[in-house]
């Protein structure tokens, strides 16, 4: 039988999670004899080549680009992880949830201590880059997630535990100070 | 006019890609690295409590969390009224120094391993599906598994400073939370092997070693690759030593002519201003008094090498020494010399992590120090990928009304747009067809600087991308994936 293959994706996170996963240290050489990899970081494979077993995304959805991301994984995977706080709450992106997202331009662009020379008062602006959300949207608000890995970020241990449970159809046994939120 | 879109090519805060634009003669015309996520730190912090800031900032990036940590808490020092630098009780500047070499020595070796060795012992163009850390674990199974002990050796270190591999809490406004217990300092010092500091100083040496060969062996390829004088920034000890933990700041210019020196950077905003542009969200940063055209610069280990005098330590001095013969004492204006001054700071870091662990300071419970509280602070330090600022403004109620931050990868916008321009003119003009090669040559150009939150993109192989070729009326002629 061939390998689970597993995809994974950084959307609006810090990339913590994805550091996370590399803390299983030298499991990583056996994580390799479990499953393939497709589309990841870890890959060079940029756009689905086949069907996937597990999605893993770290980060919620802060822009255009985010949310097509997400909506290409749940295409192609039968199952997804929300990978930490990010992804399962929004997170600390989410912060600027309660503020316009012009005031955040603004004060980056305009406001800046050491910006003195914007008279014209550029915003960044242009055909590549995606556009920014009202808000911040945890995963599961845009699309269906069917596990959720709390942390910020997950243990290594956790993140291993759940992945190895999955893969060999195990129950999943993790004790209890795994499972928290920071 | 022809469009070449590369792809995401990274995350330098959130996602990155390159437009490269050739004329009707197939000129390179223009070329762009856009950074193109926004977070809106600087307005969302404002109104928290200004001790959260040290466990906010550090989650905006999950690479070198510590470095964020740090930087912030520095400044929240000058906040409590505990001074700069050596305000701190011993037991709290130096944990938090071992904090910081920790994270050097994860990073460093992270950067190395997992990202650019593909590039150098498998070969930049050798076969784009076997070119990551999985094909050179096949190939260089060894090296493979040292990688993953040195990382990891790193990540120990600042466990048990900060107490927690990602996203830790040591560092507080004023001090640190925690000493360092002698049990936990024998771990990390006389651990079995490989996982001890010996092992660790030993494999970081060997590893510019290795460097060394691979560039005795491909001297044409390394030197002609993104080689393109600049100024050079960095903090730098009083006496001019390296370090990545306090100083004041020193520029020079591609000659070596001191161009800002010995200036406290409290004042930072006296010196450095930074300029928008439309098409990325990264702000260009540049020097002041010599303005937007020639004041731009490079931080991170290429600078740092460039701009202090000697390296506090005996084998990283001598490796330093090797290394300064080739220019001539004169600064290195090679892109991908970086990677050799990177290696050079792995094995220094190595060393002090020792000599700090040998310190019985770090077994003391003087941990914080308290003074008049002040209304602003400035926080810098030198993070694995160059310099960092930081800086707070804060009301009466202890809410912060102010952040501004320059991060290192924004330190380094200009030069790798002009990197990207470089290698995109040398590989790309005149080619009606793009090859898998050259768009991986305009990456290692990019990756020389080890942009923020883009190395974790790649972390275990390549960078993913996407080439499109279009025409002038947008229609795409041309479409490579990788
Ligand atoms: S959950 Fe934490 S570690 Fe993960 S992406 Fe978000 S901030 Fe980073």
């Amino acid at each position: 039988m061939s390998k689970p293959i597993v995809a994974t994706a950084s959307l609006a996170g810090c990339f913590g999670c994805h550091m996370s996963v590399l803390d299983i240290d030298d499991r990583i050489l056996q994580l390799i004899e479990l499953v393939d990899f497709n589309k990841s970081p870890i890959t060079d494979i940029k756009t689905f080549t086949q069907p996937c077993d597990i999605g893993i995304i770290e980060g919620g959805c802060c822009n255009s680009e985010n949310i097509e991301v997400l909506k290409d994984f749940r295409k192609n995977c039968k199952i997804l992880i929300s990978l930490g706080e990010c992804a399962i709450m929004g997170g600390l992106p989410a912060m600027r949830n309660g503020i316009p997202v012009r005031e955040c331009l603004e004060e980056a662009y305009f406001g800046g201590v050491t910006v003195r020379d914007n008279t014209e008062r550029i915003i960044p602006n242009d055909e590549e880059l995606p556009i920014i959300l009202d808000k911040v949207y945890p995963l599961h608000e845009i699309v269906k997630i069917d596990y959720f890995l709390p942390g910020c970020p997950p243990r290594a241990d956790l993140i291993w535990e759940a992945v190895v449970a999955l893969v060999t159809g195990n129950e999943l046994k993790i004790p209890y100070e795994l499972i928290k939120f920071d | 006019m022809q469009k070449v879109t590369i792809e995401p090519v990274t995350r330098v805060e959130g996602h990155g890609k390159v437009t490269i634009h050739l004329d009707d003669n197939l000129n390179v015309a223009q070329t762009r690295l856009h950074i193109v996520e926004f977070r809106g730190f600087e307005r969302f912090v404002q109104g928290r409590p200004y001790w959260e800031a040290p466990v906010l900032v550090q989650r905006l990036c999950g690479i070198c969390p510590v470095s964020h940590h740090l930087a912030a808490a520095k400044a929240l020092d000058v906040i409590v009224g505990a001074g700069t630098g050596h305000g701190l009780t011993a037991t709290g500047e130096k944990m938090r120094r071992l904090m910081h070499y920790g994270q050097m020595f994860q990073s460093h070796s992270l950067h190395f391993f997992h990202l650019s060795a593909p590039d150098f012992l498998l070969g930049y163009d050798s076969d784009p599906a076997t070119r990551n850390v999985v094909g050179l674990a096949v190939k260089f199974p060894e090296l493979a598994t040292k990688a993953v002990l040195m990382r990891k050796f790193g990540q120990e270190v600042i466990h048990f400073t900060a107490g927690k591999k990602i996203h830790g809490t040591g560092a507080i406004p004023g001090g640190i939370n925690k000493n360092l217990p002698i049990e936990e300092r024998d771990i990390l010092l006389k651990g079995a092997d490989p996982l001890n500091i010996d092992t660790m100083i030993q494999w970081a040496y060997d590893a510019v070693q290795l460097f060394k060969d691979y560039y005795m062996n491909n001297k044409e390829f390394v030197d002609n690759f993104a080689h393109f004088p600049s100024n050079h920034f960095s903090l730098v000890r009083k006496d001019g030593a390296l370090d990545f933990y306090h100083g004041v700041l020193r520029a020079v210019d591609a000659e070596g002519k001191r161009i800002l020196d010995d200036v406290d950077y409290q004042d930072y905003n006296h010196y450095i201003e930074e300029e928008v542009r439309s098409w990325s969200y990264m702000k260009f940063p540049y020097l002041k008094h010599i303005g937007k055209e020639n004041g731009w610069y490079r931080v991170g280990p290429l600078a740092r090498l460039n701009t202090c005098d000697f390296i506090p330590s005996k084998l990283a001095q001598q490796e330093f020494e090797l290394y300064k013969a080739h220019t001539n004492g004169k600064p290195n204006n090679y892109c991908l010399h970086t990677h050799w001054a990177r290696l050079i700071e792995l094995l220094h870091a190595g060393e002090v992590i020792k000599e700090l662990l040998l310190d019985p300071d770090l077994q003391k419970d003087d941990l914080v120090i308290k003074g008049t509280k002040l209304h602003k602070g400035v926080g810098l330090i030198e993070a694995p990928r160059g310099t960092l600022f930081h800086h707070y403004e804060i009301n009466d109620n202890d809410q912060i009304t102010l952040a501004n931050l320059i991060v290192s990868t924004t330190n380094n916008n200009e030069p790798m747009n002009r990197s990207v321009n470089y290698v995109a003119k040398k590989m790309m003009t005149g080619q009606s067809q793009i090859t898998e090669p050259m768009k991986n040559a305009v990456e290692i150009a990019i990756r020389a600087y080890d942009p923020c939150l883009s190395c974790a993109t790649h972390a275990m192989g390549q960078m993913p991308l996407d080439i499109k070729l279009f025409n002038v009326n947008g229609e795409i002629v041309d479409h490579y994936r990788s």
